[in-house]
């Protein structure tokens, strides 16, 4: 009987060992299994989110640049964008993506109104932009570098764009840091649209025309113009601890060509009425700085400051902060003030203030001295199964904030921003 | 020996960039939970675009904030 015992102790001894064998080898495969599929990238242009943002915004101000200073300022615009993302990885594991992206904007003006001051309400008074854009960016996940570029296009009644741009971007060796940088180029054509008091002393002043249909549907012909910019965008953010991370940013922008908006009337001092009148070149660098902190578990600080000034004498500060407060980890609401004071360029003067000495000359009330304060709220809802049950609405955001600007002018503005995954 | 206003800036602006530099602690992709919020995202938020773009309008300065610059628009 002790021998049966002592054969049937190894035989079940030569079992388990064998059936751990058999396991830690099919562990191993499995394990095995589990690297390769880390390797394994997606090679289908695969959706990743969709967006639509949508704004309602109204302003109304008495220092309207169309009436040189004085008048009306109220304006309401409706915009929409839509965007698309897409991605796919390539058989060198780098990941493209797409980007498009279609947005529609209705205003009513007015102020724009008044090109004609003889109307009760001119075609003017109301007016259609469209911008559909496309972007690409090819990412090398493992070098940490990624390039891109993409085209833009722009047009209302009066003004239309095209733009392309260039980027590229590149992490640190230990991804806490990346540089990046963006050359972008807009070519724009600025239809003349006069004051129709000074159609017949300007008009056949410029080199090139534009013809097209008029909002009431007559034929017309607009001499045109062109504008064109030019900006370096370069910046540098860097994770300095596990909550907190900065960004450094900088532009550099040259513009040329014709920077005035040809239905801006300016009053002289001897009552004579002129379209403004602004440099045919200018040079912008502002310079800023964010950091995000995130403060215990549920609030989190935004804070911005930027620094502006350009080669028409206007300097400006920006400051802001917002305070998004976790009410859970998918509910937040986000208070938020912003502060900026500007001075006033070197060609500016109010109504009836300039004088025939003056070789610039505009009383646009946006590049005169003023400071403004724009605060608000925003909510942001991401909940785990999806916005109303549905796990593709991903994300809601509403936004509401008021504006203020120390020469009388006020707005507010409503965005609703929904992502879709 | 005197110091202008514009050398203050800069040296305000590098002891800034400096202090940010040498307090930095060098953070691993798993601890990185915090930062990969969505409202830590140092990017341009979609949400605030169309309030980029009426700043742009309306007031004399743009740039360094992801957004516009002054080109495609009858924007300053």
């Amino acid at each position: 009987m002790g021998f049966v015992h002592l054969q049937f102790y190894r035989f079940m001894r030569k079992i388990c060992l064998t059936l751990i064998g058999i396991y830690v080898g099919l562990f191993a495969g499995f394990a095995q299994d589990t690297t390769d599929s880390s390797r394994y990238k997606n090679n289908k242009l695969t959706f990743e989110e969709a967006n639509i943002v949508s704004s309602y915004y109204s302003q109304d101000g008495n220092n309207s640049a169309v009436t040189g200073g004085i008048g009306t300022e109220k304006l309401t615009d409706i915009s929409n964008s839509f965007d698309l993302k897409f991605f796919r990885y390539d058989t060198r594991f780098r990941k493209h993506t797409w980007n498009f992206e279609l947005g529609i904007d209705h205003y009513t003006s007015a102020s724009s109104d008044m090109i004609d001051l003889k109307a009760n309400s001119s075609a003017s008074h109301a007016d259609t932009r469209i911008y559909p854009s496309v972007n690409w960016t090819r990412e090398n996940e493992n070098k940490g570098t990624s390039i891109g570029g993409g085209v833009f296009y722009s047009h209302e009644f009066d003004y239309s764009s095209y733009s392309a741009n260039i980027n590229f971007a590149a992490k640190t060796k230990n991804r806490n840091g990346e540089f990046s940088a963006r050359a972008q180029y807009f070519a724009d054509r600025v239809n003349r649209v006069l004051p129709t008091e000074l159609v017949a002393s300007i008009a056949g002043t410029t080199s090139a025309s534009s013809s097209g249909n008029d909002r009431d549907g007559h034929h017309i012909n607009y001499p045109a113009t062109g504008r064109n910019t030019f900006d370096l965008a370069l910046s540098y953010s860097q994770v300095v601890n596990k909550s907190l991370q900065v960004m450094f940013l900088a532009d550099f922008v040259g513009q040329n060509g014709y920077l005035s908006l040809p239905f801006h009337r300016v009053y002289f001092a001897d009552g004579s009425v002129h379209q403004e009148m602004l440099p045919s070149s200018r040079f912008k660098i502002p310079v800023g700085i964010r950091a995000n902190y995130f403060l215990g578990d549920k609030i989190i600080l935004r804070a911005y400051y930027r620094y502006y000034t350009d080669n028409w004498g206007l300097t400006a500060h920006t400051a802001s902060l917002e305070m998004p407060l976790k009410i859970t980890p998918f509910i937040s609401v986000s208070p938020f003030y912003r502060y900026y004071v500007q001075t006033a360029i070197k060609y500016f003067a109010a109504y009836q203030q300039h004088t025939a000495a003056d070789v610039f000359y505009t009383s646009n009330y946006d590049l005169s001295a003023f400071n403004s304060s724009f605060f608000g709220t925003g909510i942001r809802l991401t909940p785990p199964k999806g916005i109303l049950g549905s796990a593709h609405f991903n994300m809601l955001e509403l936004r509401y904030g008021h504006y203020n600007r120390s020469n009388g002018m006020q707005s507010n503005i409503v965005s609703l921003n929904l992502k879709f995954k | 020996m005197t110091m202008n206003i514009k050398q203050f800036k800069y040296l305000s602006f590098a002891l800034a960039v400096a202090s940010i530099a040498i307090c930095c602690t060098p953070v691993k992709e798993y601890q990185k939970n915090r930062l990969n919020d969505g409202e830590m995202s140092l990017g341009a938020r979609k949400v605030e675009k169309t309030e980029n773009s009426f700043q742009t309008y309306r007031e004399g300065a743009s740039g360094a904030n992801g957004g516009k610059t002054g080109g495609g628009c009858g924007c300053n």
